[in-house]
């Protein structure tokens, strides 16, 4: 990115400043390398973000910002419904709710070393990944709509897991205020054979272990220590929270709010009829999100109670980083209900956040950064700074370096396999190609990504994680 | 001449066709959409899906194309690697002919989630050829 467009406010915070149609400015928190390398197109895209009605205090990007759909990937920007604020499709992406959770093994490095091809096998056959991979669960049209209002809670009462996970996933593990019937027919044919699957891509199930710990003491809350095994998912809505993008999307972009710079910051006026469609239907794509990961989670209890039945696996957290969350934030010393987008980005709560369980609230909550097959992860927490500085959210992952095309072109996945294999790290795919498109090389050092957030005072580090086992899609 | 090519996006992936008619350069897009999800020369043709769809523009007819296929994709679990595409006005007939997906035979790479609207452009060349692309999310 040219520099030359930004004014630097202090070493990890850049601004756009207002110009033009522009209502706020643009902030960026980032290093100088992470700003010379990111794509010009975010500072496109957040200006374009900042012309939006409704739009409160500033268009923030993340560390990890990339070019995104109308809204940078890394992009946080919130809306006041009394301002004629708007809700945006490509705001929120197309996987909805797509996100990360990581479970606490209870076990070490030494304990699982004698099962770990064991259990990557075990892993590998008990959930299901990749193009064309189908779940077992096959839901009628009723059971869907239950699900889709009622998100991880549904899973566990149907036996997908324990009542304690439910207090370790944002809003209790279901999103209020689902309109299963603002979900189309197709987005819930898409679903029908897809319950309980990784997905392809960037997903991936991964078995973790605690390689650096920054601060032992708010590590202990989370119980956490050095060479701890963590088990580490990340994936969204599947097939329903696509359509729901796709069908909104159109839907936005033809009866949407006008005028917008570039039809793809299609929007909806949150009052209006599209946009309260929009919200129901969002939401019931979240719950579907969080239903998701807590089969997945359920699945991997079984494949580890098979193979190493003295595991744990409580819930650490659950964090969701393809969001529109309705929040309370403080403008201009009045308190506002903000719908606050988060499109690649983590809510990262500080410590005392109300929102929080009493279990997590004295330190702040879980921020978990995912990293990428052969990378690191990391645990963060959130600050107390945050809320000022980007409505308490921080970045959610090392964001790509290099396209999917050029990426397939310069590894060979058997290759890349063999060689992160060599480093302790064993990969289970059906996808060479997918593992190519994947390299670890791709992608944006996670650890300068995680530093600067933690500079720019978003999130703090509180372990650093590196793979055993990557089940990929 | 008729031809496909995939373009660079920072996290996704860009499809794009070439043809001497609309509905060519759609067809030769759809193929570059197949070929973000597996090889698609290893793809046969025994079964015949056909779809229909609207939009207001030829530009939002490629996206609502594209998004078509992806959503026969995922529910019959397929892949297609023929097309036939008769467009009049503003509404298109897609004839997809394909098999079921076989991972290891069809080496897979990634699932498409949706057609976007970026980088969206559905042009006439100079030269007399179609231009349709856009960003497909994966």
């Amino acid at each position: 990115m040219n520099r030359k467009s930004l004014t630097r406010r202090s070493d990890f915070e850049w601004w756009i400043e207002p110009t033009g149609q522009m209502r706020v400015p643009g902030i960026i928190y980032a290093g100088e390398q992470l700003i010379e390398d990111m794509d010009e197109k975010v500072r496109e895209q957040l200006t374009n973000v900042a012309t939006l009605p409704g739009i409160r205090r500033a268009a923030y990007a993340m560390p990890d910002a990339h070019w995104g759909y109308g809204f940078p990937i890394g992009g946080v920007a919130a809306f006041d419904p009394d301002e004629g604020g708007v809700i945006s499709a490509g705001g929120v992406g197309f996987d909805i709710s797509c996100g990360v959770r990581t479970l606490h093994t209870g076990l070490t490095a030494d304990q699982l070393e004698p099962r770990k091809v064991e259990l990557a096998d075990a892993l590998f056959s008990r959930v299901p990944a990749g193009v064309g991979s189908t779940g077992a669960i096959r839901l009628s049209e009723e059971e869907m709509d239950e699900m889709l209002r009622g998100g991880a809670n549904w899973a566990i009462v149907r036996g997908y897991g324990r009542p304690e996970d439910l207090e370790r996933i944002e809003e209790g593990g279901c999103a209020s205020g689902a309109k299963p019937e603002c979900v189309s027919h197709q987005a819930k044919k898409r679903q029908a054979r897809e319950m309980g699957t990784l997905g392809s891509g960037n997903h991936y199930l991964e078995i973790q272990r605690v390689a650096e710990v920054f601060d032992s003491a708010t590590a202990a809350v989370f119980g956490l220590r050095l060479n701890d095994i963590v088990v580490s998912i990340h994936c969204g809505s599947r097939g329903l929270g696509h359509q729901v993008g796709t069908d909104y999307l159109k839907a936005m972009v033809i009866d949407g709010y006008r005028p917008i710079p570039d039809r793809e910051l299609a929007c909806a006026s949150i009052n209006s009829e599209l946009g309260q469609h929009y919200v129901g239907a969002m939401r019931a794509a979240t719950n579907c999100a969080l239903a998701n990961r807590q089969i997945i989670t359920h699945l991997v209890r079984g494949a580890f109670s098979a193979v190493v039945p003295d595991a744990k696996l409580a819930l650490l957290y659950d964090v969701s980083h393809n969001t529109c969350k309705i929040e309370r934030h403080v403008i201009n010393g009045e308190s506002r209900e903000l719908f606050v987008h988060r499109k690649g980005a983590t809510r990262a709560f500080g410590p005392g956040h109300p929102d929080l369980p009493p279990s997590l609230r004295e330190v702040g909550q879980p921020v978990l950064i995912g990293g990428t097959m052969g990378t690191e992860s990391h645990v963060m927490v959130g600050t107390g700074e945050s809320e000022d500085l980007a409505f308490s959210s921080a970045c959610h992952g090392a964001g790509r370096s290099m396209s999917r095309t050029q990426a397939s072109k310069k590894w060979q996945g058997r290759k890349l396999i063999d060689e992160l294999y060599e480093k302790g790290v064993l990969i289970r795919t059906r996808s060479f190609r997918g593992v190519a498109e994947e390299a670890p090389g791709a992608y944006k050092d996670v650890n300068a990504v995680a530093e600067a957030a933690e500079h720019a005072k978003l999130a703090r580090r509180i372990v650093r994680l590196v793979p055993l086992i990557c089940v990929k899609g | 001449m008729a031809s496909w090519e995939h373009f660079s996006h920072g996290s996704d992936i860009g499809v794009r066709g070439f043809g001497n008619t609309v509905e060519e350069a759609f067809e030769e897009a759809a193929l570059a959409l197949t070929a973000i999800v597996a090889d698609v020369s290893r793809v046969g043709q025994g079964e015949t899906v056909e779809v229909h769809c609207d939009a207001p523009d030829l530009e939002l007819l490629l996206v609502s194309w594209l998004n078509a296929i992806i959503y026969e994709m995922a529910v019959r679990t397929m892949l297609f690697s023929k097309f036939r595409v008769v467009i009049s006005g503003c509404s298109l007939t897609g004839t997809l002919l394909g098999e079921e997906v076989d991972p290891e035979r069809h080496r897979v790479a990634v699932e498409a989630k949706g057609a976007t609207v970026t980088a969206l452009r559905v042009v006439h060349n100079h030269d007399g050829q179609w231009v349709a692309e856009c960003v497909v999310d994966v």
